[in-house]
């Protein structure tokens, strides 16, 4: 792609559809705090604060920091330099028409060609990614994401494009709190999110860092120490090693960004099996710029509504009585994405188009194809990117639900809210569940969690469990 | 309806030119101007010509220099304008073929095979594949375990070389940020500055 395509498609579509995510979630929350209201506001107000006063400061700033630290921004052609020591390689021979040559008896011929110069891709990348970070969009301008050196230069480059990625997702719970007058309700909800995001953390970095039992044979030293990263290092950069790389693929699918620094294919299957789970809990835990606000809002609604009965009154969050109408709205909100995920994995693994690109053998492959689901349909965009999904069949069924999963939560969310508005405010009575207390920051954890395991245990059984009882049993 | 459009189409138009057009050049405007170097890719210049980039490693095979991380790009390692990982599942034969390949070349490059090597000694960085393909660095410990073969093949003593290395070592950034690393374009320049 061109510079211009660069910048105008793509860094375009990552403020708006940052805004577009903000402009809701502020929607919703008017729902709470309006009374007997029939207006949440107006979209294109909301959207352009959003841009012209949060995303578009932000991400100028971001940007320059980036480029001091060497992320390139620069209209330059590529940069060719020599080569220290040349390199010899072999590639198949090709004819005219670009068809691999074969000799006589059939077998591919190759040539052996040597490589002098290195050619550099650059480009504006450090406004793209500025954008992208903070928008939690993902993606990057390089094929392998912040791992590519020009685009993620040093530990510092990389620890503030994760914290870009959380900072608004998070800052928004406060935002949350502000507008509906009680900023304890904004602290409980991130309180939850934080507690899920460390529990989830922790596994995944004790699972790389042990590392590949399966190189103990081959004389491999993988022992961290004063000296090395040790762990699991396929498909990781030495200047992050493992604790950088582990904590960025955990916010980078617990918020939905998506962007990479290191190759999630080849992480160890529980170091997999996270960033997967994250994704598929519906990107709750910071998630997207506003996105994972209110779909932890209607798992907060979805909480009121399981406890309600225990004690024996209506289920009411912040006032307003939550009734059958809301309840199902946030039914369908928290069950599309699941039903997305496990329908279009079991389709693909069923199809032999679906199967023809799997890239590793086993478990491994079956995981392949259950994360380019989940990543599609909750809006992340990471990949186990060894399966081949620039094809015709994954194009279209990754690009169907990635539409479905995005837009069509919207829809129900957006109806609470009008519902919601449209209520009377109940004040709050002794039978009242109390929704900024460590109580109910552990039902809405247990909620998440519970609504995450029931949906995709038996599916994560099937990949990284099984790949990682096979990994320890072949010690 | 038009009603609704018009807006729609007008913003769309307003914001693209904001946040298409003059937001990447006021970033690149200021980063020419501040940051003259970092934002064009790090070039390591001498005489005015570029010898390569700080940022982004080269293949080596001789044993003359530092060898960095085994690079997945195709159609060559270190392959600049098309970075890639091998995305190798870690049980997946492929990888352990490949590992094991790594370790049998850098132990029968190493001039001290003869001498008896402790088990499970080859740092894991210099046999397994980086995320980009270009990863500029390796670890302190993947430099300390060349040091013997790269002064051999210069005739150089080997502590001579290991100062040259530690010229070469990055702390953690600020202490607690990343991995202490060594740039291995870096050294094998100032090597053969050396000479």
């Amino acid at each position: 792609m061109s510079y211009l395509t660069q910048m105008l498609g793509l860094t375009v579509q990552n403020f708006l559809s940052a805004a577009t995510g903000m402009a809701i979630v502020v929607a919703l929350i008017r729902g709470f705090v309006r009374r007997s209201a029939d207006g949440i506001g107006n979209f294109w107000v909301d959207m352009t604060r959003s841009t012209l006063y949060i995303l578009l400061p932000l991400s100028l700033i971001l940007a320059v920091l980036l480029a001091s630290q060497g992320v390139v921004q620069t209209f330059d052609a590529y940069k060719t330099v020599p080569l220290l020591e040349p390199v010899t390689y072999e590639q198949p021979k090709l004819d005219a028409e670009g068809k691999p040559l074969t000799d006589t008896s059939g077998n591919p011929l190759t040539e052996t060609l040597t490589a002098k110069e290195q050619v550099i891709a650059v480009g504006p990348a450090a406004s793209q990614i500025a954008i992208k970070q903070l928008g939690t969009n993902g993606g990057g301008f390089f094929n392998v994401n912040s791992a590519h050196p020009l685009e993620n230069a040093t530990p510092f480059s990389n620890f503030l494009e994760m914290l870009a990625i959380v900072l608004i997702p998070a800052a928004l719970c406060y935002t949350f709190g502000k507008m509906v007058g009680d900023t304890r309700q904004g602290w409980a909800i991130l309180a939850a999110m934080t507690i899920l995001f460390i529990g989830l953390l922790l596994p995944a970095e004790y699972s790389e860092w042990k590392g590949n039992p399966a190189f103990a044979s081959l004389e491999v030293d993988q022992t961290a120490s004063e000296a090395q990263a040790g762990g699991n290092m396929e498909g990781k950069e030495a200047r992050f090693g493992i604790v950088s790389s582990a904590l960025w693929a955990t916010v980078t699918t617990a918020a939905s960004n998506g962007s990479v620094n290191s190759m999630h294919d080849s992480f160890t299957p529980l170091g997999g099996l996270v960033p997967m789970w994250l994704m598929q809990l519906g990107e709750v835990v910071y998630g997207g710029v506003g996105s994972g606000l209110y779909g932890m809002l209607v798992f907060a609604i979805i909480a009121v509504f399981v406890a309600g009965p225990m004690i024996g009154r209506t289920p009411e969050y912040l006032g307003k009585k939550i009734e059958a109408f809301e309840m199902t709205m946030a039914g369908i909100a928290i069950l599309i994405t699941p039903l997305l995920v496990l329908v279009g994995t079991a389709l693909a693994v069923s199809l032999t188009a679906g199967k023809a690109t799997i890239f590793n053998p086993g478990a491994h492959g079956f995981s392949e194809v259950l994360y380019a689901f989940s990543s599609a349909s909750n809006n992340n965009g990471s990949a186990f990117a060894g399966l081949g999904a620039n094809n015709p069949f994954y194009n279209t069924a990754l690009g169907i639900i990635m539409f479905l999963g995005r837009y069509w939560i919207a829809v129900p969310v957006l109806a609470i809210a009008g519902s919601l508005a449209a209520k009377k405010l109940v004040p709050s009575g002794l039978g009242t569940l109390p929704t900024h207390t460590p109580l109910f920051v552990v039902l809405l954890i247990g909620t998440v969690l519970m609504v995450g395991a029931l949906n995709f245990i038996p599916a994560l059984a099937l990949g990284p469990v099984v790949e990682h009882l096979m990994m320890i049993g072949a010690r | 309806m038009s009603k609704l459009i018009k807006p729609a189409i007008g913003l769309f138009g307003l914001l693209s030119v904001l946040t298409g057009i003059a937001y990447p050049l006021a970033v690149t405007g200021i980063a020419r101007w501040v940051f003259p170097e970092q934002a064009t890719g790090s070039l390591i210049l001498a005489d005015g010509h570029a010898l390569g980039s700080a940022l982004i490693g080269q293949p080596f095979n001789d044993p003359k220099y530092f060898w960095g991380r085994p690079s997945a790009t195709s159609p060559f390692p270190y392959n600049a304008a098309a970075s890639s990982g091998s995305n190798l599942g870690p049980l997946n034969p492929a990888l352990l073929e490949a590992v094991g390949a790594r370790v049998e070349t850098i132990r029968r490059s190493d001039p001290s095979e003869a001498r008896p090597i402790p088990a499970n000694s080859i740092p894991v960085d210099l046999v397994t594949a980086s995320g980009s393909g270009l990863d500029p660095h390796i670890s302190p410990a993947g430099a300390e375990y060349q040091v013997n073969r790269v002064a051999t093949a210069r005739g150089l003593d080997a502590e001579r070389v290991r100062k040259v290395v530690a010229n070469h070592t990055e702390d953690r950034q600020f202490g607690i940020l990343g991995e202490p690393r060594v740039n291995v374009l870096r050294l094998n320049l100032a090597l053969d500055a050396r000479r």
